[in-house]
């Protein structure tokens, strides 16, 4: 839309167009045709891409979200708040992304809302189902603020603020709740998941890695900000979020491999499989790695060591999810998995449309709480402000309409 | 009664007349394919020599049932385990869970649901046998109370224990199961999985979602108690800043 509006095009501009377009066309064929024609996913292999990489990893690198506002409201170390609203707003676009991805995942999409009346406390899902959707409305309340705050409504901010601390105990733990249960979803198939992935200790494993992981995503997200936007890195801030990610990747690390170790797994790995590879893959790129280069001061402190830490730290949880979906199974299925190219597309396009918004809320919100401060009547941000912001904030729809513009745009 | 079917592998002549019973029974498309599939619901597969049935096994506490998010899935205190397709939104978290492979899914369809074998619950309520069993030429496909068979069970192997792996599979396997099924070669060659867990399988979940309404209050105190103390602190602090830069 952005580019329609403005003809230049820039080379990410285009590389968004090919995405969307390209995930358009996998969203149709997957709803005219339905998952089978669509999908590479069997009776042998039910689970794939869109519950590996959209749901298990969207909710895991969210997680910065649950971790900074708890240091910054619980803990009271002020002065990470600054980049509270950049994660909040990662946070609530992640989780976003992860409902969506799973009207594309459920074969029944419409049906998605019989989670809220038809339950089952025994199931994982279930409990899973109930925290995501509880919880994505606390981060709609997190990010309320800064919506309220363009729109000039002081009564509402007011309001959200003075509940913000119980907000974020709630999100904290409804955070905890789910990060691990996602974990606990494979506790059922001991049977099945190779052992170098299947471990009484999953939950808890999902936990750590995904604080781990939501860190990373910070000191990510706010590189590429810095890419985007020219907006200035905060070198020190995210030097002590790097170290502090260096200690919740050192603790997963040690529980990881204590608990291959005392389930005599770790023996196997002598004999080289393609499990282990991964295995290997996955904990030296992505866990041992960015340890090593984050206890390194000299790589810390720069912001190309930094970075580099980061991104492996992104790139071996990626790895960890879906090495438990996907590679793990793949031996008791008795069957390879590989994306079909429309799981890919309707990913991809996803995740291209989280960036884009991600890219118009910091150009029209007072994301950064520097340069921001435009002057308030341009068009264009009022054009869309009304469209993105009931969705970006469900709690803002009233308001928008209070501000004399016609409700929503849906 | 708790209804159990009893499949006697030595007895089976692979004449599939369970097969197309139940294709008849459930209006399920006449191809029988190979495996199991949404439209196959039971199979007589030929191995080392020997026929062996797939079916669902209606476990005594099935996995699909527990992992559900929308409870589609029942045990029903007469044997059957029942799906009802009108809860289902489609997850296929059961299809991924269970232990025996069985529930399968409509991948031809736009709005696809689960299917398996259901044990024909309104014959069995009815007081009938489920549709396979009662077509059975050979008996090696009975019905009965669970109890009874498993006894019933234990005589064959007795009367005749050369013919038999000592063994009724589905006894124990994830806690029980309502089929179960006598061989004369191993159980693995047959292609059952000999390495289940002799525990239900919900367990392993249930002791971590039990956990959850302590964890919440817990959690909800000790991370209030946190705030308390630093906001207290911080609170204190500002307190004797201000003395300190009163004038006095």
């Amino acid at each position: 839309m952005n580019a329609t509006r403005r003809p230049e095009f820039t080379f990410w501009r285009l590389v968004f167009l090919v995405l969307t377009a390209t995930g358009t066309v996998a969203a149709l064929l997957r709803f005219t045709r339905g998952l089978g024609a669509s999908t590479n996913l069997s009776d042998q292999f039910p689970w794939g891409l869109w519950v590996g990489f959209d749901v298990l990893c969207g909710v895991g690198l969210a997680a910065g979200g649950f971790t900074i506002t708890a240091i910054v409201y619980v803990f009271n170390l002020k002065r990470f708040a600054p980049i509270i609203r950049p994660t909040v707003l990662t946070a609530f676009l992640g989780y976003v992304f992860v409902a969506v991805a799973l009207l594309f995942d459920l074969g029944q999409p419409q049906r998605i809302w019989h989670a809220l009346v038809m339950w089952n406390p025994h199931s994982v899902m279930f409990e899973v189902a109930w925290c995501v959707m509880l919880y994505t409305s606390v981060l709609a309340l997190e990010f309320s603020p800064i919506v309220f705050e363009r729109l000039n409504l002081e009564r509402a901010r007011r309001i959200v603020r003075a509940v913000s601390v119980p907000l974020v105990i709630v999100g904290v733990i409804l955070s905890t709740l789910h990060q691990s249960s996602l974990g606990s979803l494979f506790l059922i198939v001991p049977e099945k998941l190779h052992p170098l992935w299947y471990s009484p200790l999953l939950p808890v494993l999902f936990f750590v890695s995904a604080i781990a992981a939501g860190l990373a995503m910070v000191i990510v997200e706010s590189y590429l900000c810095q890419r985007a936007f020219n907006h200035h890195l905060e070198m020190d801030l995210l030097e002590t979020v790097g170290r502090a990610m260096a200690v919740a990747l050192g603790v997963y690390g040690i529980l990881r491999l204590q608990d291959l170790a005392r389930r005599g797994v770790l023996p196997t790995l002598r004999h080289p499989s393609y499990e282990g590879g991964m295995f290997l893959l996955e904990v030296g790129l992505g866990v041992l790695l960015p340890i090593v280069l984050l206890a390194i001061p000299k790589v810390r402190m720069k912001e190309a060591g930094l970075v580099t830490s980061a991104f492996l730290a992104v790139l071996g949880f990626v790895m960890h999810r879906l090495n438990v979906s996907i590679t793990g199974m793949e031996r008791a299925a008795g069957v390879r998995y590989f994306p079909s190219w429309m799981e890919v597309a309707v990913s991809l396009a996803l995740v291209a449309v989280g960036f884009a918004i991600f890219g118009w809320a910091v150009q029209y919100l007072p994301i950064f709480h520097e340069g921001v401060h435009r002057p308030r009547a341009v068009e264009a941000p009022a054009w869309l402000l009304a469209k993105t912001a009931p969705t970006l904030a469900g709690g803002a729809l009233g308001s928008a309409s209070q501000s004399g513009r016609p409700g929503r745009a849906e | 009664m708790k209804g159990a079917i009893l499949f006697d592998s030595t007895k089976c002549i692979g004449c599939e007349a369970c097969v197309a019973a139940c294709k008849e029974k459930n209006n399920l498309p006449p191809t029988v394919d190979p495996k199991l599939t949404a439209y196959t619901w039971t199979v007589v597969e030929q191995r080392d020599k020997a026929f062996v049935r797939r079916m669902c096994m209606h476990c005594e506490s099935p996995t699909c049932a527990s992992v559900c998010p929308v409870g589609a899935f029942q045990k029903q205190l007469d044997g059957p385990v029942t799906y009802d397709a009108s809860r289902c939104m489609g997850c296929r978290y059961c299809v991924m869970a269970c232990p025996f492979g069985v529930p399968k899914y409509q991948w031809d369809r736009t709005v696809p649901i689960v299917q398996k074998c259901i044990m024909c619950p309104d014959r069995i309520a009815r007081g009938e046998a489920p549709a396979c069993a009662s077509v059975c030429p050979t008996g090696a496909t009975t019905f009965g109370d669970r109890n009874q068979l498993i006894g019933e069970a234990r005589a064959r192997l007795a009367a005749a224990p050369k013919s038999y792996v000592p063994r009724i599979y589905g006894l124990e396997e994830v806690g029980g199961t309502s089929v179960l099924i006598l061989s004369g070669v191993p159980f693995a060659s047959l292609g059952l999985r000999t390495d289940l867990l002799l525990q239900p399988l919900p367990m392993l979940t249930w002791q971590v979602l039990s956990k959850i309404p302590d964890f919440v209050v817990v959690g909800g105190a000790f991370l209030y108690g946190i705030w308390w103390i630093t906001n207290r602190r911080s609170k204190v602090e500002a307190l004797l800043a201000q003395e300190a830069a009163k004038p006095s």
